[in-house]
């Protein structure tokens, strides 16, 4: 029986649909069996971040619909062998198509058969947002170090405890350290403190991703990419391995705070 | 003087990050309190409940708000008192 997890925000542009692949093909590279679910119906994008849109014949509606059966639709990523499947999102129709108990049986039905399921949940908060956790056993809520996405984030956290979502982990996406460092940027520890949430990792700012996604490459796959040394972190800390948080720069200060945060050092 | 200019240039020098922490905890005080529209309904009942062991009041004329001062916010509570137990002053 596999794991569905949401990868969802509140605010748009802090980077859901680069983490849902970014740590779906992480998982796929560490043989588990992996569907990335796009669930922002009317403004897909996992399928052009991933390299598989025109692989698209079928998409999330046809499958609750009864046009195709769920096995038509996901499309299988030549990559990873038989590791990595892409359900994509209705993109000619808006978030009303599907209702939270068909959201429900459609992860229940690939739980079956898959190790992980990672849901891409629009931005926002209406139904969207309550189709993409209906089926959801645990939620990684990304942010950015901006008022902006904090204070979102803040938000989406209480309607994940409200709907008795347990296991819910922050993500911190676009950390600068050179801000950080200048005292400019909040650091982890800031925003955990603010948030009072478990972190799963921070993923450093990294032009490299631009590339990646101009090529349909995740960047978990660019072994010289900061930020895909992160995202691969965040996959096996996902499975339950103890990763120390990487260093988002080579400064003793910084390192020893983030390490103290994680039981490591003194 | 010199006191002055310093503390002129350390407020130019002061890094943004503590203004975006003190911001964003005013601001989350708020968006958490009115998110749950039974918080204060909540507070409410648990205040009756711990004030009535020691105070007759009356319940209908309790009032429970939240209100923002300039820089911190404050819980406000009005609790109508009818009379006082006889006990409570051996508490």
């Amino acid at each position: 029986m596999g794991e569905v997890i949401v990868v969802t925000s509140g605010k748009g542009g802090v980077g859901k649909t680069t983490a849902a692949a970014n740590l779906g093909t992480a998982l796929a590279l560490n043989e588990h069996r992996v569907v990335l679910l796009d669930a922002d119906i009317g403004l897909r994008n996992l399928d052009v971040v991933m390299g598989l849109e025109n692989r698209i014949v079928f998409d999330l509606i046809d499958v609750s619909t009864g046009v195709c059966r769920l096995k038509q639709a996901l499309i299988r990523d030549k990559r990873f062998n038989e590791h990595l499947f892409l359900l994509p999102a209705a993109q000619t129709r808006d978030k009303t198509a599907v209702t939270p108990e068909q959201m429900k049986a459609i992860t229940d039905e690939i739980k079956a058969d898959y190790d992980y399921i990672l849901v891409d949940s629009p931005a926002g908060i209406e139904q969207g947002f309550r189709n993409a956790i209906a089926g959801a056993d645990r939620a990684i809520v990304v942010t950015t170090p901006e008022v902006s996405a904090v204070r979102d984030a803040d938000r989406i956290i209480g309607l994940l405890e409200a709907s008795e979502m347990t296991e819910v982990q922050l993500l911190i996406n676009r950390i600068r350290p050179g801000m950080v460092k200048r005292g400019d940027m909040m650091d982890i520890d800031d925003i955990i403190d603010i948030l009072a949430v478990d972190l799963i990792g921070a993923v450093p700012e990294d032009d490299r991703m631009l590339v990646a996604t101009n090529r349909g490459e995740p960047t978990v796959l660019d072994g010289m990419s900061r930020s895909g040394r992160a995202f691969r972190n965040i996959a096996r800390r996902i499975v339950g391995e103890q990763v120390p948080l990487m260093p988002l720069e080579a400064e003793t200060g910084f390192m020893a705070r983030v390490r103290h945060m994680f039981g490591f050092g003194s | 003087m010199f006191d002055l200019l310093g503390k002129v240039f350390r407020r130019d020098e002061a890094p943004s990050k503590e203004i975006a922490k003190e911001r964003l905890r005013l601001v989350l005080v708020h968006d958490r309190a009115t998110v749950s529209p039974q918080f204060l309904e909540t507070i409410k009942e648990e205040v009756i409940g711990v004030i009535t062991e020691y105070m007759e009041i009356d319940h209908t004329g309790v009032e429970v708000s939240i209100h923002s001062l300039d820089k911190s916010v404050a819980l406000v509570a009005s609790i109508p008192i009818k009379r006082m137990k006889r006990t409570a002053k051996a508490v």
